[in-house]
Parts: C-alpha cells; sequence; structure tokens
C-alpha cells in the first residue's frame, strides 16, 4: 500500500469512528493528503497542510492531524481548519466550503512561528521557552449514558468512538 | 527571498499571495488567478528557511497578524484577502 493510500484509510477511519466525514471535493482531498504526505516525510508527523509548522514537534503537536482544534470546528463550521473533515451538511453540500477563523490562538503561532525563524541555530534556547496556554473553552466532561465512555470536550462528540451512540445520549458527567 | 512569477494577461493590479506548498486552498487559489489571467507571483512560505522565511514570515504578519494562508496581497496592501475568498478575489482582480 502506497504511503498516500495509508493516510487516506488512516483519515476515513478516523472520521468515521467520530462521527464526521472526510472532505467531499474529491481534489481538494486529494491535494489536502499529499500535503500531510509531505509534511510527515520532512517533519516526521502529520502537522496541518494549511498551517505553518515549526519543524519541532513540541511546538506543533496542537496541529498535527487530527488537530486540537477540529471538534470545536466541526461543530461551529461544520468543516475543520483545512476541511479535511466535516459534517454531515457540509458533506452533502460542499460548495459551503470555504475559509474559517484560525482557532489557534495568535499568542501560539507568535511563539512557535518566532521559534521557526531562529531555527536551526537558536532552537534550543527557544526549547526553553514554555508553550503559552491555549485558551480552551468551557471544558467539561461527558459521559456517553449507553456505554460509559468519558471524555472532557466543550460539547459531545457527535458520535461515541466507542458504541457509536449519537451526541444526544450524552450527559455531562459529575463527580458527586 | 526569491518569489515566483506566474504570467498573465490582466496587469492593472500588482498581485502577491503568500502560500503554503501543501495547501489545498493555496492551490485553488493559484488556480483562480490562472483561471482569471491574472499575473501574480507568490512564495510558499513553508519551503523557505533562514533568512528567508524569517523574512516572508514579517512580511505576512504585517497584513496577516495571524499569519495565515493563502494571503493574497494586492497593490503592495492597499487591499489583503485573507484565505481563499473565491467571490471576492473575483471582484477584485478578474
Amino acid at each position: 500500500m502506497t504511503e498516500k493510500q495509508t493516510i487516506i484509510d488512516a483519515m476515513k477511519r478516523n472520521a468515521k469512528d467520530n462521527g464526521y466525514y472526510v472532505c467531499p471535493d474529491q481534489q481538494l482531498f486529494s491535494d489536502l493528503i499529499d500535503g500531510l504526505a509531505k509534511n510527515t516525510a520532512r517533519y516526521g508527523y502529520g502537522s496541518c497542510p494549511c498551517r505553518v509548522a515549526s519543524g519541532a514537534k513540541k511546538y506543533d503537536v496542537d496541529i498535527i492531524c487530527p488537530c486540537e482544534y477540529r471538534d470545536a470546528d466541526v461543530n461551529e463550521h461544520g468543516m475543520c481548519y483545512c476541511g479535511l473533515f466535516v459534517n454531515e451538511k457540509i458533506k452533502n453540500n460542499p460548495s459551503q466550503m470555504g475559509p474559517i477563523p484560525e482557532r489557534r490562538p495568535q499568542e501560539v503561532i507568535d511563539i512557535v512561528l518566532t521559534a521557526a525563524e531562529k531555527k536551526p541555530s537558536a532552537s534550543e534556547e527557544a526549547s526553553n521557552q514554555p508553550k503559552p496556554r491555549k485558551k480552551t473553552g468551557a471544558i467539561r466532561v461527558w459521559r456517553c449514558t449507553v456505554c460509559g465512555y468519558l471524555c472532557a470536550r466543550e460539547i459531545p462528540p457527535p458520535l461515541c468512538p466507542i458504541c457509536k451512540a449519537k451526541a444526544e445520549r450524552f450527559e455531562p458527567f459529575i463527580i458527586s | 527571498m526569491k518569489c515566483e512569477t506566474v504570467p498573465g494577461k490582466k496587469t492593472t493590479h500588482h498581485v502577491k499571495i503568500y502560500t503554503l506548498s501543501t495547501c489545498g486552498w493555496c492551490k485553488k487559489t493559484k488556480e483562480l488567478l490562472k483561471g482569471l489571467d491574472v499575473a501574480y507571483e507568490y512564495v510558499d512560505v513553508d519551503t523557505l528557511t533562514g533568512n528567508d522565511y524569517a523574512e516572508a514570515s514579517e512580511e505576512v504578519k504585517k497584513y496577516n497578524p495571524y499569519r495565515t494562508y493563502p494571503t493574497i496581497v494586492i497593490d503592495h496592501g492597499k487591499h489583503v484577502i485573507l484565505g481563499f475568498k473565491d467571490k471576492e478575489i473575483k471582484e477584485k482582480l478578474g
């Protein structure tokens, strides 16, 4: 199997497991996968094809596909930042795909890309800087009432990755 | 910093786009401009290293603090379009 096919299969499986769909625009899908393959080859990890990576994994972990911002973006815009993952509505209306705002905080981008500008000589020095805290929304713990799966995120997942129950079967999990 | 130049019949505006070689939306932008026959220059920022990268990154930041791609700079900053906004691109340059 080619590396591209391996990535395609992994992303399709990931979409299905999480209640999403892959990019309905076939050409865009193919281009995004090529981008992921290129990033995997040059950095050793598949960072988002539509974002600049620093090349240092510790700075790029939040944008390794599927990125940390995917769930919130698909929830709000129907698609993730690059469009590799979409919800059912966008899957059925690919023409509604377009640019969405960058959710990755600007202060994170600034620190990461400033480190990248200094590479390779000062990367050691930069590596001592702490990564700023990301703005996380109201993260709660959600419990799947069908199988007991727990997850911490702003909203319940569209589909339980374990038992495939829908979002409506989740409830906030409160330790009493 | 070396820019690639793409010829086109429409040269009314100076068009420079900052792109990523891996980004599908950047590719769409290049294809749209080519389809509109607009002359433009582009720089794939992710392929740059060292000073070239720093210079390009600073330029993008000037127009777009989030440094997202594609960043389309028309007439040296008189108008800036962030992202593949095809309608806006066609309106301005088509």
